[in-house]
């Protein structure tokens, strides 16, 4: 098999439109940027204190020395605040023209009519766009972006804003909680089932652009949302910082499902911090799938707090030339009874390189709990490269814990049986990768499968000889 | 007559193991011949050289498809030819659908200008062919050889055999850890195929050749074919063994 150069020539969100940002604090950090975003902002004073206090937990923390290559980010050469648009859009006709145009491109207009009960757009540091369908906002569905909901419904972010994800819990969560700007804020009601899903569409435009969205999703009782999420980014020559934070709330007997697909230029460190926290006979999963980027860290966690709780991680990485994907998911079982499963798949080619790491951990008295893990991984050629990180805990006898993996490489023994039948050998590794993937795909919403397979497809395309 | 031709074959692992040392055999469209042999003696390696398996290289002499020479060409490029080789052990390949699988196969195989086959043709066809072989579930909504009982993975590549319609065909073993009523099915499916097929069927046993009756057949020992005959062979090896023949 030969190694071409290839995929991201593919990349077709590689376009940008020219900047023009109404705010823009300079490059750099300092207590003076965070208090000119806060300030820019219309900030409670609570929320610059957590801020500045999280800046002096970034500064303090060295960068984590384990998992992917970071040398390559210079905190000192970004710009963590751009403000595209002085308002924000109900109306997509009134989204300013050229950010229109960037999301025409990708879609956006096209998706909101089909399928999704809302929309949010963040483009660099501001959300521009927020519409929930009506049916839903009176049933007292909160879906904007999170900046909006500080000041609209401030005691409830306050609520739960860094609970569960401190600013001290990694360096860049802490620097998420210093910097953060846009996002989406979720709260479904007691009861409510959001039948169709919520999605939102991250966008990078500027150069050498920090992009710090700060999600969080409180589901009340016995409530149901499904929320997806998009990223792409324009291609520079420069790096470019995606460092987010989700949190999320499911409480008693609700279901929150968190889709990823993250589909970032290769010049974008995507830095993400994800956690549900998972009550009593609540199911919270997520579908996280990296497919762009150059370096990823991201795991997303469920913290299994109530009895009977159930989480589930689906994560699928594919990892081209020039990448690292390190992915894969955490399991705290804090109760007993809980279950999780943690499935991650990997594709490697052209050199790209994918980790899996994980862990699970259940503490002393969660009896009765359970925990599977598989992860699967397929090297495409000789140049790429697959390694496993998988830690477990248990410090309770009455478990269930499984974990299974298997690297691959593209079987010479597949390729041939499927030849052997007259196809063609880019088209047998692409139903072999696609075959491969199969179990996490056909988990996603149609139209995302369905461009999944497509950039998976234009990824390997001459990748076989 | 439209023929398979193998001339002075030689072949060897990519580590330089010869395998094959001059195999030669012509099988005319219609023609069944049957090989047969001892363990290691190169039956098996003979099928996948037949069809291109990179683990194999060919060192001397050619293959030959109704004249065109494909000795150098890549598997699929052969199977377009009309090779199809029925495996001793088909591969698993999870998360491929059966049916779009073998509807890509099909269509990869007509020729240009030809009418691509309707999913739901297709349907209409699989679900014949496996009432025929005594399927017992439903083998169109599976993954590909996933899954599969021994018994159900040989059944699927006679069942891909009838829809594919190849020119010829290698069969390797498709009797072994077969019951008696599978052997059955599976051999009534070849018997019924409505056209000339020219086969090359490698088996161990000669109950299976009660069935499907060869024109010929051919020992093979060592890399090479030692003896060939008719019918009558495969029965006096049955009651002798091979070693008189070495």
């Amino acid at each position: 098999m030969k190694a071409q150069p290839i995929v991201k020539s593919n990349y077709k969100f590689g376009f940008h439109n020219p900047e023009k940002a109404v705010f823009k604090t300079p490059k750099g950090l300092s207590p003076q940027i965070v208090q000119a975003i806060s300030h820019f902002k219309n900030e409670p004073e609570w929320m610059l204190k957590l801020r500045l206090q999280a800046l002096m937990i970034f500064q303090n923390k060295s960068m984590p020395n384990w998992g992917a290559d970071l040398s390559g980010i210079n905190f000192d050469n970004l710009y963590y605040y751009i403000s595209p648009s002085e308002k924000k859009f109900r109306n997509w006709e009134d989204v300013p023209a050229d950010i229109k145009d960037t999301y025409d491109k990708i879609g956006i207009p096209q998706a909101e009519r089909k399928f999704l009960a809302g929309v949010g757009a963040q483009y660099d540091s501001e959300v521009i766009y927020h519409r929930l369908k009506d049916k839903w906002e009176k049933l007292g569905v909160i879906f904007t972006d999170t900046d909006t909901a500080l000041q609209k419904y401030p005691d409830l972010v306050r609520e739960y804003f860094g609970t569960i994800i401190p600013a001290a819990d990694n360096k860049f969560a802490a620097l998420n909680s210093a910097v953060w700007s846009g996002g989406s804020f979720v709260y479904i009601p007691k009861g409510v089932h959001v039948s169709i899903p919520l999605q939102a569409y991250f966008r990078i435009n500027a150069a050498n652009m920090g992009q710090f969205e700060r999600t969080l999703i409180i589901a009340e009782e016995g409530s149901y949302v499904s929320y997806i999420e998009g990223c792409t980014a324009p291609i520079y020559s420069t790096d470019s910082l995606h460092s987010a934070v989700v949190e999320i709330i499911v409480k008693k007997g609700a279901r929150v499902r968190y889709t990823t697909i993250q589909n970032w230029s290769n010049n974008v460190y995507n830095l993400v911090t994800k956690r549900m926290l998972i009550e009593e006979e609540a199911f919270g999963e997520w579908i996280d799938g990296n497919l762009g980027s150059k370096v990823t860290m991201k795991y997303p966690s469920l913290y299994l707090t109530g009895k009977g709780a159930r989480g589930e991680v689906l994560s699928l990485a594919f990892a081209g030339r020039g990448q690292h994907q390190d992915a894969g998911g955490k399991a705290m079982h804090f109760a007993p009874y809980t279950t999780s499963t943690i499935t991650s798949k990997s594709v490697s080619v052209n050199g790209g390189r994918s980790s899996y790491r994980g862990m699970v951990k259940i503490i002393n008295g969660a009896k009765g709990s359970k925990s599977f893990v598989r992860c699967d991984a397929l090297l495409l050629d000789e140049l790429s490269r697959s390694d496993t990180y998988p830690v477990n805990i248990v410090n309770e006898q009455d478990v269930t814990l499984g974990h299974e993996a298997s690297v691959s490489k593209i079987g010479e023994q597949q390729l041939f049986y499927l030849m052997s039948r007259g196809i063609e050998e880019a088209q047998a590794t692409s139903l072999i990768v696609n075959g491969f993937i199969e179990p996490i795909v056909k988990e996603l919403p149609l139209e995302y499968a369905v461009e999944l397979n497509r950039l998976i497809n234009l990824s390997m395309e001459g990748s076989v000889g | 007559m439209k023929s398979l031709n193998i001339t002075n074959l030689h072949a060897s692992t990519t580590d330089g193991k010869e395998i094959l040392r001059g195999v030669s055999l012509k099988v005319t469209l219609g023609e069944i011949h049957a090989i047969m042999g001892p363990n290691g003696g190169g039956k098996s390696t003979l099928a996948q050289a037949l069809c291109g398996h990179p683990g194999y290289i060919i060192t001397q002499g050619k293959i030959e498809v109704n004249g065109t020479d494909i000795t150098n060409l890549s598997p699929d490029k052969r199977a377009k030819h009309g090779l199809f080789l029925g495996f001793q052990y088909p591969v698993e390949v999870s998360g491929v659908n059966f049916a779009s699988f073998l509807r890509l196969a099909i269509n990869e195989n007509k020729k240009a200008g030809e009418k691509k086959i309707s999913p739901i043709a297709l349907r209409n066809q699989i679900t014949d062919e496996a009432k025929q072989l005594a399927f017992s579930q439903d083998i169109i909504n599976r993954s590909l050889n996933e899954g599969f009982s021994g018994g159900e993975k040989k059944k699927a590549e006679i069942l891909q055999l009838a829809l594919l319609k190849p020119e010829f065909a290698v069969l390797d073993e498709p009797d072994s850890g077969l019951d008696v009523d599978a052997l059955k099915y599976i051999s009534k499916t070849i018997l019924s195929l409505n056209y000339p097929l020219g086969l090359i069927l490698i088996t161990h046993y000669q109950r299976i050749l009660h069935y499907i009756k060869p024109d010929y057949v051919h020992i093979m020992i060592k890399g090479k074919i030692i003896k060939s005959g008719n019918a009558a062979l495969a029965r006096e090896i049955e009651e002798k063994g091979y070693e008189q023949l070495l």
